[in-house]
């Protein structure tokens, strides 16, 4: 029996609830609020039905065809879940931040409408049941986060989402090309563990091969991947909610399970494996998280410095996809959530600092830890995750991904992570160092506000986060966290387990 | 009511309306016009469901029956224009009452004179009929009565702006007549060959003779200049840019149309048997040059009603590619889908011009900062119309495309791929150049407001660009039940 009507309403919820927000006034604060958070939390609920119903046996889904052959297919499986609970739970918290951060700014209502939008398409994705599904919502995604890009209105907000618009639209060119192609190859088929595309390799192999760099160019762009990561830094221009949107619920997380999606159930690991294409992609992610720790070593701009941080960080998720095992594998869905906990509680710090203190860059952190503590505790446990200091939960992830290189004999990888994590230690300590032991050397460039640390609204979400991050590390064992789930995928992709 | 009726009424109504509306005068001709579009488009919309039901049919008018009566007939091809004509005419209609309104009231303020503004009603009444006629139409003469018919009304109504509009009014009537005279040349040379002009006997008729293969050329050239395919795009920019918005809409979401849809007839259907691979491969190459040379010159343009018309010029590019794809399946309900979803988002980006152009005074692309402050509705029509057109999902343009591009690549036909993927890129960046506008702060407040009843259109327009995504299965079943060729 199949449950059509959760994943529809999981999808057309964040929908309306965009298309209402975009007719209301500007000043009418208090419905607006409450139709966010009604949406936030109603989706939470929704997940958690979902969760519930997955783990006893239920089976959510519903299909539309368009043409003959064609479909709009979602789906709920253990994939879908683990990054529609991520990017439920962080929109939550998005969004009480988004709330008080924009208090009294211009255009709130445009605003909050393609926020919901954005949502909207993120849950596409994370449902979607075949690739032609996939890239619409990703399309989708790309289109409604542009005005957020740009929501400033400044000609350097519109010069970065021209940039931001070159990079996906050219990515989405490529991608429409592959899947169209692919579709025509292979026929209507939906995802399934193992892949489905197996069967063609003997007639078509140099097809499929050229057809795996279309994809991964076309998700890549969205996932940073070097040489498509341009557009992220540019991007920081937007408000800081749109940052983390950006770097930890949506748009870079899209770009990562796009491509965990093709290589586990669209080409299979293992046929992948035998196409020859994944030791070039371990090798562009492994060079794309030694290229974005530099960047980020020389960024003095605080914003800038942890957007070339997740460049780096969600190759980690790539590089775990393209070493073949199951260990990694679940390093690499594991990295999904931790990299998302982690990089929300740093990039919504970095927005407190910049809305208290008007503190934007790095040299002007000398003493913030004694003004704004609590902020900086989350940061620090941001900081030090990112690192990979157990018991946070980026260590979970770097455990896994070392003993899944391990297990596949592939010891540069474990250099690649050591390497990084003194990076990441070369770029974070400094600033904790900063924060924390350095007095206060000048004045704060714009202090915005008087008294404690940042407004409630927005030091309820980082703590939040921050919590999660340092509960997913310890409680990673917990039944049905995180890492349960990536072990219940492993296994149906290795083909062994449940 | 029969099939008949409806077509009756189809083709009946605005042909009806526009004489009333001319007699009626400018007092009466606008209510007139509204209700002539509304039982037009209900016709037409009746009709095309009645084809879904029943199939194809043919009607004797006055039970005369061919060769001496006329004989209207219609099919699933004919149905969705006659369809599509009738929801877009209807919206260029509330559109252009708004339209002439706000004009009126700007003349008044300035104590000018409106001057024949509601000629525009018995014309565009005149031109929707013929529009009509031509869908409905089975044999060659009728449909050379039909383009005249569209294209003298044509004329008229771009004449209706004065000014710059004199030259481009002519200019189009020079090529109308060049391309009407190589039309009915074919036509004579056809019948002097076959003895008659119905077109359902002429594909039984017809061999490779080489004055049918003359016919077939002065045919194709004529109605390729009436269709603006590139290279004989260059008279379109500047009749579709210089006259008034609800023309310019009418213009390039429908009457390009028409030549298209003759071609189509033509040569996937009564030509046919004449062994067309290189002539299909011709018009498919003739597209793939008007994307790319369309996307080029919009790109540069300065004036935003320039810059649709342009865009208009690349467009149709995309639906002659249909040509060299045919044989694929899905390719025809594909290129039709493009050409309905073409016709909603290209009149709406018209209409939206005509917002523009009644707040800012004029449509200079570099000084609409803050439009989307401004006029939301416009903008988001703008924005909606925008993705149909690029062919982002979820869209009617969308949809179209990636038939036309999976009967591509299932052919093996990368490179008409590669042409449609990159047109889109094209589309991309003339039209995200013009909405970036919309996100910056207005420089100027303006109190002028354009009417309601002109950003609501556009905004129901494009917004059905959208929706159409979901019409490629019924599309699909219509051609299926009424047995496109």
């Amino acid at each position: 029996m199949t449950d059509p009507w959760i994943p529809l309403v999981a999808v057309g919820l964040p929908f309306l609830t965009g298309i209402v927000i975009f007719m209301l006034d500007d000043r009418q604060v208090a419905l607006r609020s409450l139709l966010n958070l009604f949406g936030a939390f109603a989706k939470l609920v929704l997940v958690g039905v979902m969760l519930w119903g997955v783990v006893n046996g239920r089976d959510y889904g519903v299909r539309l065809a368009i043409a003959p052959g064609l479909d709009v297919a979602l789906h709920v499986d253990a994939l879908a879940l683990l990054f529609i609970t991520l990017s439920a739970v962080l929109w939550a918290l998005t969004t009480v931040y988004a709330i008080g951060y924009l208090e009294n700014a211009a255009h709130r209502s445009r605003f909050f409408g393609f926020f919901s939008l954005s949502i909207f398409a993120t849950t596409g994705i994370a449902l979607a049941g075949n690739l032609f599904t996939l890239f619409v919502f990703y399309e989708i995604l790309t289109l409604v986060t542009y005005p957020l890009v740009v929501h400033r209105g400044t000609q350097k907000a519109l010069a970065a989402g021209r940039v931001y618009l070159c990079y996906t639209l050219a990515g989405g060119a490529v991608l429409l090309l592959a899947v169209a192609w692919l579709h025509a190859l292979a026929g209507p088929r939906d995802f399934v563990a193992g892949g489905y595309l197996r069967e063609f390799g003997t007639d078509h192999q140099f097809t499929l091969i050229l057809l795996f760099g279309f994809l991964i160019a076309g998700f890549g762009v969205k996932a940073a991947l070097f040489p498509l990561h341009g557009w992220l830094p540019v991007a920081m221009v937007a408000p800081a909610p749109v940052s983390a949107l950006l770097h930890a619920v949506a748009v870079v997380k899209a770009g990562a399970f796009a491509i965990i999606r093709v290589v586990y159930d669209v080409f299979g690991v293992e046929f992948a494996q035998s196409l020859g294409v994944l030791g070039p992609l371990a090798l562009l992610a492994a060079f794309t998280i030694l290229y974005g720790s530099f960047r980020a070593l020389t960024e003095d701009e605080l914003k800038k410095r942890l957007a070339y941080s997740t460049v780096s960080q969600v190759s980690y998720i790539i590089l775990g996809v393209a070493v073949l095992g199951p260990l990694s594998t679940i390093g690499a869905l594991v990295h999904l959530v931790n990299q998302g906990l982690l990089k929300i509680t740093l990039f919504l710090t970095a927005g407190n600092l910049a809305e208290t203190l008007g503190v934007h860059h790095v040299h002007e952190m000398d003493g913030v830890g004694r003004r704004m503590p609590l902020t900086m505790t989350a940061f620090t446990v941001g900081a030090l995750g990112m690192i990979g200091v157990p018991p946070i939960a980026g260590f979970v992830t770097k455990f896994y991904l070392g003993s899944g290189a391990a297990q596949a004999g592939q010891w540069w990888v474990i250099v690649v992570l050591v390497a990084s994590s003194l990076l990441n230690a070369c770029y974070f300590l400094p600033i904790l160092y900063r924060a924390w032991f350095q007095p206060q050397s000048a004045p704060w460039p714009n202090e915005k506000r008087e008294g404690f640390d940042a407004k409630a609204v927005l030091l309820v979400p980082v703590l939040f986060s921050a919590a999660l991050a340092v509960g997913a590390g310890i409680f990673a064992n917990a039944p049905f966290g995180p890492l349960e789930w990536a072990k219940l995928i492993s296994s149906r992709e290795f083909g062994y387990g449940p | 009511m029969t099939q008949e009726s409806w077509m009756e009424g189809t083709l009946a109504a605005p042909l009806l309306g526009a004489v009333l509306a001319l007699i009626a005068g400018r007092s009466a001709a606008s209510a007139i016009g509204i209700l002539t579009a509304l039982v037009g488009s209900a016709a037409s919309i009746g009709l095309a469901f009645a084809v879904s039901r029943g199939g194809s049919f043919r009607y004797a008018v006055g039970g005369w029956g061919a060769p001496l009566g006329i004989d209207l007939r219609v099919d699933a091809l004919a149905a969705v224009m006659l369809a599509m004509t009738g929801v877009v005419g209807l919206c260029i209609s509330v559109y252009a009452v708004g339209y002439f309104r706000g004009k009126e009231a700007e003349a008044a303020s300035s104590r000018t004179n409106t001057g024949p503004a509601w000629l525009f009603w018995p014309m565009w009444l005149m031109l929707w009929g013929g529009m009509n006629a031509l869908y409905l139409s089975g044999d060659l003469f009728n449909i050379y009565v039909a383009l005249e018919v569209v294209g003298i009304s044509g004329i008229g109504l771009i004449a209706l702006a004065g000014g710059s509009a004199i030259a481009a009014a002519l200019r189009y009537l020079l090529l109308g007549l060049a391309g009407s005279l190589l039309y009915i040349v074919g036509v004579e040379l056809l019948y002097a060959g076959y003895a008659t002009l119905d077109l359902e006997q002429l594909r039984q008729r017809i061999d490779a003779q080489p004055s049918t293969w003359l016919a077939a050329a002065l045919m194709t050239a004529g109605l390729l200049a009436k269709s603006a395919l590139f290279p004989l795009h260059f008279w379109l920019p500047p009749a579709h840019g210089h006259a008034l918005a609800p023309v310019s809409a009418a213009l390039s979401a429908l009457v390009v149309k028409t030549g298209f849809y003759l071609l189509v007839r033509l040569w996937l259907d009564v030509f046919a048997a004449l062994g067309t691979e290189h002539v299909t491969t011709f018009l498919g190459a003739l597209g793939a040059a008007a994307v790319l040379w369309g996307g080029v010159q919009a790109l540069q343009q300065e004036r935003l009603k320039m810059m649709v018309a342009y865009s208009t010029v690349a467009q149709i590019g995309y639906l002659f590619m249909l040509f060299p794809l045919a044989s694929m399946s899905g390719s025809l309900t594909g290129a039709l889908l493009l050409a309905v979803s073409h016709a909603m988002s290209k009149a709406a980006l018209f209409m939206c011009a005509g917002s523009v152009l009644a707040v800012y005074g004029h449509d200079r692309i570099q000084s609409l900062q803050g439009f989307g402050a401004l006029m939301p509705m416009t903008a988001a029509a703008f924005a909606l119309s925008s993705i149909s057109l690029i062919g982002l999902p979820p869209s009617g343009g969308f949809a179209g495309k990636w038939m036309l591009l999976s009967a591509a690549l299932a052919g093996g036909a990368w490179w008409w791929a590669a042409i449609i993927v990159l047109g889109g890129l094209l589309t991309a960046a003339y039209l995200l150049r013009v909405l970036a506008f919309a996100f910056l702060e207005p420089v100027v407040a303006s109190s002028t407001r354009a009417p309601r009843a002109m950003e609501l259109t556009s905004l129901i327009l494009a917004g059905m660009a959208i929706a159409m995504n979901f019409a490629l299965l019924p599309l699909h079943d219509l051609l299926h039940a009424g047995g496109a060729r």
